[in-house]
């Protein structure tokens, strides 16, 4: 077995698969299915200070190769998460990581202060890149300002490591992953969803409750590759692919590419054993290749 | 001394009440079953047996469904979910009732004896059981929803219950495996073009009129559930209904395919698909 250990920032992985957010509840409710202690981490559902009810329903449309969502960051809130879920999965032999969103910077910085004082928390994702909500979210991904100002305020707040996930709605993305990591991000995860939308022809409406979505599933693949190629080349610190992956060579071509780690978000719904496959089949193809660890490989595109 | 008794009670409690909850969970699987029989029941529905070649099935409860992986489908990517139509574990069978709703669900028209079916299951909550086989429970189905209630009805029966089934179609065609609901109860029927039963509605039905029940259990469209919800409410009965909102993930942790309640937004696949009515916020 190659060694498949990578460290981002000081988070310290045993293998490059992570869950991505909103696709894999709090790990939970997908134990069933897979030893969750075989994953190189799990990035819990969008967390905010306050809790949200979401979007209305429909929040959903399903496309040829992905799918459109509008959930709108439901969650319980911070609070609720300290004192209910936090004592359900801290034990989980894992890294547990919080996606974390607000609506200004101080509501980034407060949610954050409260995950910091968890223990069994080694690092957060920070959201300002969600499609699906009016005030904050990708306001603050789409320019270089908002991003940094977020990241900045976090950054005072925030010990751990902090990971800062960005929209690839934008017209440079290397340019936001420059500006977020002079704020002081310690990584970048990319892409989040592409804005999209759907209609019903029969009722001439517009499917999602709020008219668009966020795009994801294996159509995004491409798009995702080239920005996280992009931003790998860029930026110093270390990048987090995501976008797309549902098979090995996906998640392969994404660490060749120059990320360090990679997440799996939308085909965890068709297979949700697919993470640890993906996990064994990047351990498969760098015996085959005579690979003794994995770091040999990232970034190694030509 | 007294505190020292009531933690002693409040710890045997605890103790029970982790007890119930280990019953009542219900692992889940994903499992690569294979299919025994394939029955077309007419053009738009479709009867699939399948089998778990390697062990026995997993516990299953009426209500409950299955994600269903579509192979070869051009147009979709998603699963389907697929209520339990019946579980027969002598012959370690499951079957689903599968109505051509669109170009995910027309592929399973493919499927042979022999083919491989994918499915997560068992997936949601399920139907409340009568508490005693005296209850006397009215299940109601309309099209495509009647699926879930036959295998409802064979567990009523195995506790000794006796059920009555109220079953609604457009029309006679559309009435599904009448002979195997009538195994399991008394079976009353409406259809819309009165060429079966009672012409109109399910609500219309007679039986509604002239008799009581302890409880119903409803799946369907949605304007039938609402309407069935009114008259149970109207009447006094406790009432379930099975919601099929559209679903990604089935596990709860996509949070699409939720419905607003008393508690707010809930998702249907793992809370549900069965809501007793009081929960909902249906303006009834």
């Amino acid at each position: 077995m190659a060694d498949l250990r990578v460290n981002i920032a000081g988070l310290q992985l045993a293998n490059p698969v992570l869950t991505a957010s909103g696709t894999f509840g709090y790990g939970i409710e997908y134990q069933d299915f897979v030893d969750l202690s075989q994953l190189g981490g799990i990035i819990v559902k969008g967390t905010t200070l306050r809790p949200r009810e979401g979007n209305p329903y429909p929040r959903m449309a399903e496309t040829a190769q992905g799918m459109l969502n509008c959930v709108g960051l439901q969650n319980k809130g911070v609070d609720y998460f300290c004192t209910h879920i936090y004592p359900q999965i801290k034990d989980i032999r894992t890294n547990m990581i919080v996606n974390v969103s607000g609506s200004s910077p101080e509501d980034y910085a407060e949610c954050a202060a409260r995950i910091n004082e968890l223990d069994c928390i080694p690092a957060i994702e920070l959201n300002i890149s969600c499609p699906n909500v009016k005030h904050g979210g990708m306001a603050f991904g789409t320019t270089t300002e908002g991003a940094a100002s977020v990241v900045k305020a976090v950054r005072k707040a925030y010990t751990k490591t902090l990971i800062v996930k960005l929209s690839p709605n934008v017209t440079s993305i290397a340019d936001i992953a420059l500006a977020v990591q002079d704020a002081g991000a310690d990584a970048v995860s990319l892409i989040n969803t592409l804005m999209g939308m759907a209609i019903d022809v029969e009722k001439r409406k517009r499917i999602l409750s709020i008219g668009t979505g966020g795009l994801s599933g294996p159509c995004i693949k491409p798009v995702a590759l080239r920005m996280v190629y992009q931003v790998a080349h860029a930026v110093q610190i270390p990048v987090i692919g995501l976008g797309g992956i549902s098979c090995a060579k996906d998640a392969l071509e994404f660490l060749i590419a120059g990320a360090s780690a990679i997440e799996i978000g939308t085909a965890n719904f068709l297979d949700p054993t697919i993470s640890v496959k993906v996990a064994r089949g990047i351990d498969e193809y760098l015996e085959r290749h005579g690979f003794s660890s994995l770091k040999e490989i990232i970034g190694t595109c030509e | 001394m007294k505190n020292v008794g009531t933690c002693f009670l409040f710890r045997y409690f605890l103790y029970l009440c982790i007890a119930f909850i280990y019953i009542m969970y219900m692992k889940k699987y994903i499992l690569d079953l294979r299919i025994t029989a394939v029955e077309q029941l007419s053009e738009r529905y479709l009867l699939l047996v399948a089998t778990n070649p390697d062990a026995a099935l997993p516990e299953m409860k009426p209500g409950q469904f299955a994600q269903l992986r579509i192979d070869d489908s051009k147009e979709t990517f998603l699963r389907r979910p697929i209520s339990l139509h019946f579980v027969d574990r002598q012959r370690n069978e499951v079957g689903f009732l599968v109505q051509k709703a669109g170009p995910g669900t027309a592929s399973l028209w493919e499927k042979r004896p022999g083919s491989t079916l994918n499915a997560v299951l068992p997936l949601g909550n399920g139907f409340t059981m009568p508490a005693s086989p005296e209850q006397k429970f009215l299940l109601v189905g309309g099209g495509v929803g009647v699926a879930p209630l036959l295998f409802l009805g064979a567990e009523m029966k195995r506790m000794g219950a006796r059920p009555t089934f109220l079953l609604g179609s457009r029309s006679k065609s559309d009435l599904l495996r009448l002979d195997v609901y009538r195994g399991c109860g008394d079976v009353y029927v409406t259809t819309e073009d009165g060429s079966e039963g009672e012409k109109g509605f399910v609500t219309q039905h007679s039986i509604l009129r002239n008799e009581k029940f302890d409880r119903i259990a409803v799946c369907g469209p949605k304007p039938m559930m609402m309407a069935m919800a009114s008259y149970a409410k109207s009447v006094g009965t406790p009432c379930e209904v099975s919601l099929e909102n559209t679903m990604a993930c089935g596990l709860g942790a996509c949070l699409c395919c939720v419905e607003d309640t008393a508690e707010g937004n809930v998702c249907v696949c793992k809370e549900g698909p069965v809501f007793d009515i009081k929960k909902l916020k249906w303006q009834i």
